[in-house]
């Protein structure tokens, strides 16, 4: 996955973003270890500091697990992950919806697009 | 936390040219700082100044609490932006000389990134191109286990590529502890891995932010230095 750091936006949270889909999609599964601070700061290349940042934020949400003596770790607490990934599709979807307000569309008629294009999308 | 480098009142002339007028400047230790400014905006003065190679007008600059001169240069690794390379010499002569120097040069850590490069110790440096010297060049300062390192315009005069080996040489050689201040005015290839930046144009200082803090406006540092600096 190219790490794409948009030049708007505080580094440390673009990382943090793209360190979660990293464990969501599998790329870090559950209980891995994470390479060390230098070589993902190498990896993104960005300033070794603000991976430091983005990786202690990920660790005050309890995904990343610090060990002493051996580097860092992705959490093994599946329900953690599962839960991380139900909070960021509820901010997809309300981004979405508000998009769609914006529109002018009711909740019925959002409603009846999605149903539809589901059944388009299974073909 | 002590300021590594820290200017009070810091002022040059030369003859009827103010080169820098009162810069008040602190920065702090563990940061990748970027000196920016448009060309003639004194950033090459400052850190002249801060290797002894000038002295100020008026005012002070002090490094870790000291004048610069003798103590400061064990502690200071600097990068001109000029080639200062002999070109009679051999790279391993170059490293001989580093090597007798300074103290805290690594010579194994600079063979094992020429290596890398594929420069041979037996390379006669005249024989190198442009690019090459300038890369040999920064990777000798970057070898040395300085508290401070003071880069003047590193990515100048090399293409795209070779600047993004500099500036993965300079992030894969931080040590947290030590500050690299990156003098330049290509600040978008540098951006994204600057602590803080410092502004200067016409030898005074118009900002010192955290990059997080322009970026939290909603602001890239190459726009707001587009805004700034608007000609």
């Amino acid at each position: 996955m190219p790490w794409e750091l948009k030049p708007d936006r505080p580094i440390y949270a673009q990382l943090v973003e793209h360190i979660v889909q990293m464990i969501l999609s599998g790329v870090y599964p559950p209980g891995s270890k994470l390479p060390s601070v230098r070589d993902l700061a190498k990896e993104a290349s960005v300033n070794p500091n603000t991976m430091q940042r983005a990786l202690a934020m990920l660790e005050e949400d309890g995904l990343i697990i610090t060990h002493r003596t051996s580097g860092r770790s992705i959490t093994e607490d599946s329900e953690m992950i599962r839960k991380t990934r139900t909070r960021i599709a509820r901010d997809q979807v309300s981004e979405f919806l508000e998009k769609m307000q914006k529109l002018g569309f009711e909740k019925e008629e959002i409603l009846s697009i999605i149903t539809e294009m589901i059944k388009e999308v299974r073909g | 936390m002590n300021p590594i480098l820290e200017c009070n009142g810091l002022t040059k002339t030369f003859g009827p040219k103010k080169a820098l007028s009162d810069i008040n400047l602190k920065i702090g230790q563990g940061q990748i700082v970027g000196l920016l400014g448009p060309n003639g905006s004194g950033k090459t003065t400052l850190i002249k100044i801060a290797t002894a190679l000038l002295t100020p007008s008026s005012g002070e600059i002090q490094i870790s609490g000291m004048k610069p001169g003798l103590g400061t240069k064990k502690i200071v690794s600097y990068l001109p932006e000029k080639n200062y390379l002999n070109d009679w010499m051999r790279v391993r002569d170059i490293i001989g000389m580093f090597k007798d120097f300074y103290e805290d040069f690594n010579p194994e850590k600079a063979c094992d990134m020429l290596k890398r490069l594929n420069i041979s110790a037996d390379d006669r440096l005249k024989t190198l191109s442009k690019g090459t010297k300038e890369k040999v060049q920064l990777i000798l300062v970057m070898s040395r286990e300085a508290k401070l390192y003071l880069l003047d315009e590193p990515i100048g005069g090399v293409d795209p590529a070779a600047r993004d080996y500099i500036l993965e040489t300079i992030i894969g050689n931080y040590n947290p502890e030590a500050t690299v201040l990156i003098s330049t005015h290509l600040i978008y290839d540098v951006e994204k891995i600057l602590d803080h930046v410092i502004f200067i144009n016409e030898g005074r200082l118009v900002l010192s932010s955290s990059v997080d803090e322009i970026r939290e406006q909603g602001k890239s540092v190459d726009g707001l230095f587009r805004e700034v600096f608007r000609c």
